[in-house]
């Protein structure tokens, strides 16, 4: 299948911060694929650099096989774009918002009409179409914003953090709201977040981008499984001071990594733990231990992001913001 | 060109749209031309600052007001940008197709039918206090024309300034700069004939003054066609300059971002 988005080795320096330092990356036609970082990792910036609004220094991008730099008109005949932050026009209603957007498209007359209302009904917001927008509330300004997108039937959509600032309720109906229209519409999309979550929840592939580069990329699931297994821990009855022993039992368990003790708790990494649970039962038994409890734990993007990147999500999250 | 029209139609609908929404903004676009026309007229009515040769002063006073009202009105014209870019409804239209040339026009072709509708409620406010078009019919075009341009001269101007400031406070520091400096270096209030040497010079170069003496001579003189059509030609010179010059300081606001 055809790329929708090439990027290659996108560069750009703003004064004294290098937000982009060399990032790469491919989205399949059709595909949801979802670039994860903290905020300030460049998400925003590349994301810019893809819809035209800003030139990259150096490196090269297609978008629907068009080259953002050379030909940045045939790029915004092509894509939707939903900014970080809402562009919807706070004193107009939202089918005023919709109809401006398709005529600058160059959209008009009955197909143009009919277009809105079928916008309007998808993101449910029929009834509040003739409402000045100033009234609506965050979620209704954010599925404004997606149909304002969607409108000239784009080929390629950009999702810039959709569900930062909802609620929690609102960013639940934001995902059902994306997983639609990714069936419905036969999009690519990408899409930005911070939520690790949501990019698991949303997309097919990830990148994870930090500090200006894409660190990995691949499906959440292999990410997932890079990270060799999932996490069992035991929970041991009374030990008596014989928990270095019991340390010792369960790591000679086959395919046992190393085990972690903290207090009556032992952590390990094994490569599936349906397996490995019975032995390390089994051989505890026979070492005279009682267990209380056993869970075994498989890795999150979090886990992930932490593997790749060497530093914890939220810290940087933090540190990152500019 | 078909898509630039289309483009600029349309938008300039919304803007109109959008402030017609707002009751305080209608009220103050004509109450505010009236007040100006009411104080300065009263204020300087016994100063003989229209010259020799002009009838009453008011008379004097109502193009040039007209005048005042529409450039002042043009270098507030960045604040609906600065206002739109706040709100991201410019990123919105540079990512789509939008043209960039399309964007600025319709914020000045906006201002220049705003200051045409105040010229209209000035010339009618003039002719109650008993003020004479000596121009005829002709002579309410050069007036509507003069207004309408410098509306948009200033327009362009201060949608280029609003892209390269982008922030309100900056924007609001630059109007009060430019805008009553170029008042008083024109011959809105006094007649070139009373101004010292060195503002006359200067006079001659401020598109304010040229808008001024276009419409001064519709109204007053009712003649001299001749340099009223020149004016309002350099004038039309310097709306294309400053829309190309705002037009130019998109470039500037997308590297920012």
């Amino acid at each position: 299948m055809a790329d929708a988005i090439v990027a290659e080795d996108l560069r750009k320096r703003y004064k004294d911060v290098q937000a982009l330092d060399g990032v790469s990356f491919a989205v399949r036609e059709g595909e949801v694929f979802g670039l994860l970082g903290p905020n300030g990792a460049g998400k925003s910036t590349t994301v810019r650099t893809l819809t035209t609004l800003t030139r990259p220094d150096a490196g090269r991008a297609l978008v629907a096989g068009e080259d953002v730099v050379r030909h940045p008109d045939r790029v915004r005949h092509a894509i939707g774009y939903v900014a970080q932050d809402s562009g919807v026009d706070w004193e107009a209603t939202g089918r005023e918002n919709l109809l401006l957007q398709g005529r600058i498209h160059g959209m008009a007359g009955a197909p143009l009409r009919s277009r809105v209302d079928e916008l309007l009904e998808l993101v449910g917001l029929r009834d509040a179409a003739d409402r000045i927008a100033r009234g609506y509330s965050g979620g209704m300004k954010r599925r404004l914003d997606i149909a304002i997108g969607l409108v000239h039937r784009p080929r390629v959509l950009f999702l810039d953090e959709p569900t930062t600032g909802l609620d929690p309720e609102a960013r639940a109906a934001m995902w059902i709201e994306v997983e639609r229209l990714a069936e419905q519409e036969s999009l690519t999309i990408l899409l930005t977040t911070h939520y690790l979550e949501e990019a698991d929840r949303l997309a097919e592939r990830v990148a994870i981008v930090s500090r200006g580069r894409v660190v990995v990329e691949g499906t959440p699931e292999e990410l997932k499984a890079n990270l060799r297994g999932e996490l069992v821990t035991v929970e041991l009855g009374e030990v008596d001071g014989r928990a270095d022993d019991a340390v010792r039992i369960v790591a000679a368990v086959e395919g046992s990594g190393e085990v972690a003790r903290d207090g009556k708790l032992l952590r390990t990494r094994v490569p599936n733990g349906a397996h490995a649970i019975p032995a390390i039962l089994a051989t505890l038994d026979s070492g005279g231990f009682t267990v209380e409890s056993v869970t075994t734990q498989r890795p999150s993007l979090d886990d992930v992001y932490l593997h790749y990147t060497g530093r914890d999500f939220a810290s940087e999250d933090e540190e990152g913001t500019r | 060109m078909k898509q630039l029209l289309r483009q600029t139609g349309w938008m300039v609908v919304r803007q109109g749209r959008n402030l017609m929404r707002e009751p305080i903004w209608i009220a103050m676009m004509v109450i505010q031309p009236m007040l100006w026309l009411v104080l300065y007229g009263q204020l300087f009515s016994k100063t003989g600052a229209q010259g020799r040769g002009a009838g009453s002063y008011v008379e004097f006073l109502t193009p040039g007001v007209v005048c005042m009202n529409a450039f002042f009105g043009g270098t507030w014209g960045g604040m609906a940008m600065i206002s739109d870019l706040d709100r991201h409804v410019v990123d919105r239209f540079l990512a789509a197709p939008a043209s960039r040339l399309a964007i600025v026009l319709s914020q000045v072709v906006r201002a220049g039918i705003t200051a045409v509708l105040q010229a209209i409620i000035l010339l009618l406010v003039g002719l109650a206090l008993g003020v004479r078009v000596h121009g005829g019919v002709l002579g309410w075009i050069v007036v509507l024309a003069a207004a309408a341009l410098l509306a948009m001269v200033f327009a362009g101007f201060s949608n280029g300034i609003a892209l390269l400031l982008r922030r309100e406070a900056s924007m609001i520091a630059t109007a009060n700069f430019v805008g009553l400096p170029l008042m008083f270096l024109s011959s809105i209030l006094v007649s070139v004939a009373l101004m010292p040497g060195w503002i006359k010079a200067i006079a001659r170069f401020n598109p304010v003054n040229w808008g001024t003496r276009a419409a001064r001579n519709a109204v007053v003189l009712g003649g001299d066609w001749g340099p009223a059509g020149l004016y309002l030609l350099f004038l039309v010179a310097a709306v294309a300059v400053m829309s190309v010059f705002a037009t130019w300081c998109f470039r500037s606001y997308q590297r920012s971002i």
